[in-house]
């Protein structure tokens, strides 16, 4: 029982999420990606005139169906299946985590900055609104995130996808070092 | 119910996500911090393993599994690769979560990320609107 309330480690881990790729191609010849559901979901809820989201949404469903699943996941393995122990993070992250004021370890995520009410503050309005326009504004710019460039663009060995997963460290290099220890001041 | 097969290959990746703990912006601080092989350790055997599988693929000419030929679309180079990939990585570390796990995060009862997520819906529909106007 205890694999599947533990974690699993990277090389158990990395290799499934690997296999994704195929999985969606022989399925149902669908490239693995993710970013594109906010784009369905924004054609599908927002009116607009933009060309941008004049297309059959509907014809791409799979992909929300893809993402409500990966929502079903997340309840099963992080609620019904959840670790009960904190994360093992590295010493060094540890250190450096202490070093931005976070004190709360228990969760996947640190739930002494992201929630409900420290969504009022300077410091949880940017990190959670402004980081989560970020992400939906440069994934659909970039033509993919994490899973369409990083895992899959590089899998079929597309050069924009390494320019563009690249760039992601770079902007996140960027942000954590150089960016991160001024807002965690606010 | 031809999507139930995308419902359940979404709810394995959703697992996965989280046992991996790809989800965690703390695991993604310390990527970014190079404080631990893990995240490399994911990113890069999954690279691996999506690379061996589409060479397989192609060279054994491999169809669906209603016989379908499998395309794969060629990813067409533009500025918004490095542009919108900088954006993207900036809101990366902010957030400590690309699109995939903002989904499984909100399954595994973190209800506050839905507002990342909408904020991230609202970010592309500000993309889709500005679009004619940005470098490509």
């Amino acid at each position: 029982m205890n694999i599947l309330f533990h974690p699993w480690p990277w090389y158990i881990s990395g290799p499934l999420i690997g296999l994704m790729v195929p999985a969606l191609l022989i399925l149902g010849n669908k490239t693995f990606g993710i970013s594109s559901t906010l784009r369905h979901m924004s054609a599908a809820c927002i009116p607009t005139n933009a060309k941008f989201f004049k297309y059959d949404w509907k014809a791409e469903s799979w992909n929300l169906v893809f993402a409500f699943g990966v929502a079903l996941g997340g309840l099963i393995a992080g609620y019904f299946f959840k670790n009960p122990n904190p994360i093992q993070l590295s010493d060094a992250a540890i250190e450096s985590m202490n070093q931005l004021g976070i004190k709360n370890y228990s969760g996947m995520i640190p739930e002494d900055i992201f929630n409900f009410s420290s969504l009022l503050t300077l410091k949880g309005f940017i990190l959670m609104v402004i980081g989560g326009f970020f992400v939906g504004f440069g994934t659909r710019y970039a033509g993919g995130c994490t899973s369409g460039h990083a895992i899959m663009g590089l899998s079929n060995l597309q050069l924009p996808s390494l320019i563009a997963t690249c760039c992601f460290f770079a902007g996140g290099l960027l942000m954590t070092w150089c960016i991160l220890p001024y807002i965690m001041n606010l | 119910m031809k999507n139930i097969k995308f419902l359940l290959l979404g709810t394995i990746f959703g697992i996965i996500l989280i046992k991996a703990e790809v989800i965690s912006w703390f695991r993604i601080q310390e990527m970014f911090r190079f404080q631990s092989f893990h995240m490399y350790g994911i990113i890069c055997s999954a690279i691996v393993v999506g690379l061996i599988s589409i060479q397989l693929i192609k060279k054994f000419n491999i169809k669906t599994i209603s016989g379908e030929e499998i395309k794969i679309a060629d990813k067409e180079f533009t500025k918004g690769n490095v542009i919108g990939g900088l954006m993207f990585g900036l809101g990366w570390a902010m957030t400590g979560a690309c699109p995939g796990p903002l989904y499984a995060l909100i399954g595994s009862g973190y209800l506050v990320i839905a507002v990342v997520l909408l904020s991230a819906v609202l970010g592309t529909y500000i993309y889709g609107v500005m679009r004619n106007k940005l470098p490509h």
